[in-house]
């Protein structure tokens, strides 16, 4: 027996590392028809672990003070050895993350993923992509540029419109009566602890849970229906390794090369990645021109705007842009389709995907716009399908015409 | 002596009381430690004292211009109207959505059409936040200015979101914010000598 072996064995007998290796990855069977759209779960991992070491390198040189922050991240920018590279990986990473995530959850809706058992597995993914979204936008105000600055001071004033304790709360959050010192060293320990510390046990839960009840795949089917009768596993099944080890690999090559020539050709992205106005140091007394959030947040952003006041108050607003987010929580129990996959689905739902994504994506570039009637009256309509998505979905999906689901999975 | 083994009798009824007593004592204990922790986070004594008056000279601001000052962290606007910005006032209230000021914020001596200090009707003191989500509106006093429509009778435009105010700060209808800016408290210590932040003696 080698040393290794019996260093691993040592290890057993106190820790189950191997069971859990095999648990979680090893011997994990995944059904062996995973198709492009399956890479961006492990890229969503491998952005999570890049944000997290470039964060902890870049809380070395930056100071959570309204009077240093703006100058720091210069410094950092500038006589920081690499620090320049160090801020744009995490900077390009933050947009990344969101692209990834996208496209990750449009699988998810293209396969129903999300359908029974894995409706829990769903929710922590969307848990997640909230703390995504709370962690993008405190780390947002860090590097307190004009747009850093503003951008926080919609978006807490979003909770003042709650009704009665709305004020009370927004104060809370800020911890002044403006967005101050206090604000950015808050928004400055839940960016690089609290949230993070959540962020893990969720991915955690979420990789936990997918082992659990298995992965769903292009076609829609249980794999775990069709068994091998001598070994009990799946025909449809291969071990996650090596056979998914090496396809992610080659995922996260493709992946590095796109993210490094991003980081080292634009890593502002034309003002999409990091806004322009950003580069200018905050300044209470002066909204810039023209505001709009990073593109990940846009789609929300324009919904926001496309509501009207109601009854002197722009709570409803608020309300809509929330309820755009957490709408995707019931998805398992709108769906009403016979089958998963889109590949047998019928017709009206392929086409009330399609309005959607298209809603989302124009929204989104109508996010980043200064407002027009036009614009709002169009945005104004794309809310409405966006919303008539989920809430026809009962619906449509039941008299869809489905075609019939095949006994195996297909190429 | 013989030691007495432990007893396998379970007495459930002290196990459920114990396991209620203990919740409730800790589910407290919780609670009451939380409770600072979640106060930690509201503005701290020296945030609070921030709030203090500031005196400004406005023998300088023109007419037609417009001072800011920072008072509490936030932009204070000083804008010396002229006669004509002031006529235009009773021209707009069609536009407005509260144009008395009725739903709005400011100083008793303030809730008048001119929304100012009838003393000096011609400064107008506000803070120059808009009311929809906070950002900070531009001055745009010119009228009929080309983008923001024939009818603009001059007035802010908030960048952020669109909405609209006229020159005594009143929000106009069908923009997004809810309600006029809010006129702070203020005194004039002499005709040159404006105090931000504190009502005239005795009223």
């Amino acid at each position: 027996m080698s040393t290794l072996t019996r260093l691993v064995d040592w290890v057993d007998d106190r820790f189950p590392l191997t069971r859990l290796w095999k648990e979680q990855w090893g011997d994990y069977i995944a059904p062996k028809n995973f198709n492009f759209w399956y890479y961006f779960g492990s890229l969503a991992t491998l952005v999570l672990v890049i944000q997290i070491v470039s964060g902890i390198f870049l809380t070395m040189n930056y100071k959570p003070d309204a009077k240093l922050a703006f100058g720091s991240v210069e410094y950092i920018m500038r006589d920081v050895p690499w620090g320049w590279l160090i801020r744009y990986i995490h900077s390009t990473g933050a947009s990344m993350f969101f692209v990834v995530v996208y496209l990750h959850m449009f699988r998810g809706l293209m396969y129903g993923s999300y359908r029974k058992p894995r409706e829990l597995l769903w929710i922590f993914g969307m848990i997640i992509y909230l703390c995504l979204m709370a962690e993008a936008f405190l780390g947002y105000l860090l590097p307190w540029g004009q747009m850093s600055f503003w951008g926080a001071q919609v978006i807490v004033n979003l909770f003042s419109a709650v009704p009665f304790i709305g004020p009370d709360l927004s104060l809370w959050i800020r911890g002044d009566y403006v967005v101050s010192d206090a604000t950015l060293n808050r928004f400055f320990a839940f960016h690089v602890i609290a949230l993070p510390l959540v962020l893990l046990g969720l991915v955690a839960a979420h990789l936990m849970a997918l082992h659990e009840v298995g992965s769903n795949n292009p076609d829609g089917i249980e794999i775990k229906k069709n068994k091998d009768p001598k070994t009990g596993l799946p025909l449809d099944g291969i071990p996650s390794h090596p056979y998914y080890t090496i396809k992610d690999l080659l995922g996260v090559s493709v992946f590095l090369i796109v993210f490094s020539a991003i980081i080292f050709f634009a890593p502002e992205m034309g003002g999409y990645f990091l806004e322009h106005n950003n580069f200018v140091p905050a300044d209470p007394l002066k909204t810039p021109e023209h505001i709009a959030p990073v593109w990940y947040f846009t789609p929300y952003y324009a919904m926001l705007r496309a509501v009207p006041p109601l009854f002197g108050s722009q709570f409803p607003g608020v309300v809509v842009m929330g309820v755009a987010v957490l709408i995707f929580f019931l998805l398992p129990w709108l769906d009403k389709g016979k089958v998963k996959s889109i590949r047998y689905r019928g017709g009206i739902y392929k086409g009330w995907l399609a309005a959607f994504v298209i809603s989302f994506v124009i929204l989104g570039y109508l996010g980043v716009l200064p407002p027009t009637f036009g614009r709002t009256l169009l945005a104004r309509v794309l809310t409405i399908i966006y919303f008539a998505f989920f809430i026809l979905m009962p619906w449509y999906t039941k008299i869809d015409k489905t075609k019939p689901e095949p006994e195996r999975v297909t190429r | 002596m013989s030691q007495s083994a432990v007893s396998d009798k379970v007495d459930e009824s002290k196990r459920r009381f114990l396991l209620a007593a203990s919740s409730t004592v800790g589910g407290i204990a919780t609670v009451a430690v939380a409770w600072p922790f979640v106060a930690s986070l509201m503005p701290s004594q020296r945030a609070k004292a921030a709030g203090a008056p500031v005196e400004v000279d406005i023998s300088k601001v023109e007419p037609g211009s417009l001072l800011t000052v920072e008072w509490r962290g936030k932009p204070v606007w000083v804008v010396n109207r002229t006669k004509e910005m002031l006529d235009q006032l009773a021209k707009d209230t069609a536009l407005l959505a509260d144009p008395n000021s009725d739903s709005s914020a400011q100083p008793e001596y303030a809730k008048n059409p001119t929304r100012a200090d009838p003393a000096h009707s011609n400064f107008l003191v506000v803070v120059g936040v808009c009311t929809h989500l906070g950002c900070s509106p531009t001055y745009r006093k010119e009228v009929g200015a080309a983008d923001l429509g024939a009818d603009w009778p001059g007035g802010f435009f908030c960048p952020c979101h669109g909405s609209k105010f006229d020159l005594a700060a009143r929000v106009f209808k069908g923009v997004p914010a809810p309600i006029n800016m809010e006129v702070p408290s203020y005194t004039y210590l002499s005709d040159t000598r404006l105090l931000i932040g504190e009502d005239r003696k005795g009223s």
